[in-house]
């Protein structure tokens, strides 16, 4: 069953802090597969398997590190959607982000997200929070078990039968 | 990381050895200033709730709860329903520390939204390495709610 390879999902639009993120995990060979997607909407599509996301591979990702301030939808919205709906809400969400603004984290953490982790300015200890970070989400967590693909199947096209379309 | 902050994690589990270990993993890497140690469900709850024998315990939610699964009197799941159905308490990261791998705890416990779910590896180096990762994240990495956002809880609390 495909959906056993681990991945997780990072959502995130800026370029070198997605770039320092992917070198961590790369380096501690934390991660088998990592996907990318660089805003709220993308986040969702990819999560619905829907849009440009409708053929991807079936299966939750393990994890989503989550990025707060993103164009189109921010990632709160994007969290309180996910975590709304009883499919996709067991999806461990860590947010992954520079704000340590009260709010946010009140937000946060209200709406139900599994972690949240405030990026680290220095270079050193960015590294070393997203080695800890990956560290217990890829290999000390169970993840939530994988909801049956037959519906993922059908929202890909695959099992449309005649006439349907 | 700022590991200056009084980290106070609560352990719910009624093995003695399995506790020991735990302890032991987290004093070792100087994970947690102050860790509390409850046997049952109802004590975690008593615990949480600030009622009981912990009436008049020091103020505060703990940063995490490594919360076994079955413990006498309230189990943890009920612990975790009760907990995450409270808007004062359910922002406390709870991370379930059991040995059960069985899919219809995973899938409750998830439903329930518990923060993290980890199994207790039989082998003794597994056990204390999974326990010191996890004692890493939770207290050294994770940003939990800032004490003043609790303040709710120490009016109800009287």
């Amino acid at each position: 069953m495909n959906t056993n390879i681990k991945y997780i999902l990072i959502a995130e639009d800026d370029p070198r802090d997605l770039q320092l993120t992917m070198a961590a995990l790369d380096e501690y060979n934390l991660v088998n597969k990592i996907s990318v997607v660089s805003d709220g909407e993308e986040t969702l599509d990819y999560l619905y398997c829907r849009g440009k996301f409708k053929t991807r591979p079936p299966g939750n990702p393990v994890a989503v590190l989550l990025d707060l301030k993103m164009p189109k939808v921010t990632g709160i919205e994007v969290l309180k959607i996910i975590k709304a709906d009883n499919n996709l809400k067991t999806i461990p969400i860590i947010v992954l982000t520079s704000s340590r603004e009260d709010p946010d984290l009140i937000e946060c953490y209200k709406s139900g997200v599994n972690a949240y982790v405030v990026k680290p300015v220095d270079f050193d200890e960015f590294m070393g929070a997203i080695k800890q970070l990956g560290l217990f989400w890829m290999a000390v967590n169970e993840p939530p078990p994988q909801m049956a693909p037959e519906k993922t199947s059908i929202q890909s096209g695959v099992f449309i039968s005649a006439g349907k379309k | 990381m700022n590991t200056t902050k009084m980290r106070q994690i609560l352990i719910a589990e009624d093995d003695p050895r399995d506790e020991a270990l735990t302890l032991s993993a987290l004093e070792e890497y100087n994970l947690a200033n102050k860790v509390a140690v409850v046997r049952d469900g109802e004590e975690a709850l008593d615990y949480l709730y600030c009622r009981g024998k912990f009436k008049t315990r020091a103020t505060g939610n703990p940063v995490a709860v490594l919360l076994d699964l079955k413990m006498p009197k309230v189990n943890g799941l009920q612990v975790l329903r009760t907990v995450k159905a409270d808007e004062n308490l359910k922002i406390i990261p709870i991370v379930v520390l059991t040995s059960s791998r069985e899919e219809p705890d995973l899938n409750e416990c998830y439903k329930l939204g518990v923060n993290a779910y980890v199994v207790k590896p039989v082998d003794f180096t597994q056990f204390m390495k999974a326990v010191k990762q996890l004692g890493i994240f939770w207290a050294a990495v994770n940003e939990p709610l800032p004490q003043a956002a609790n303040e709710k809880t120490l009016v109800s609390s009287g």
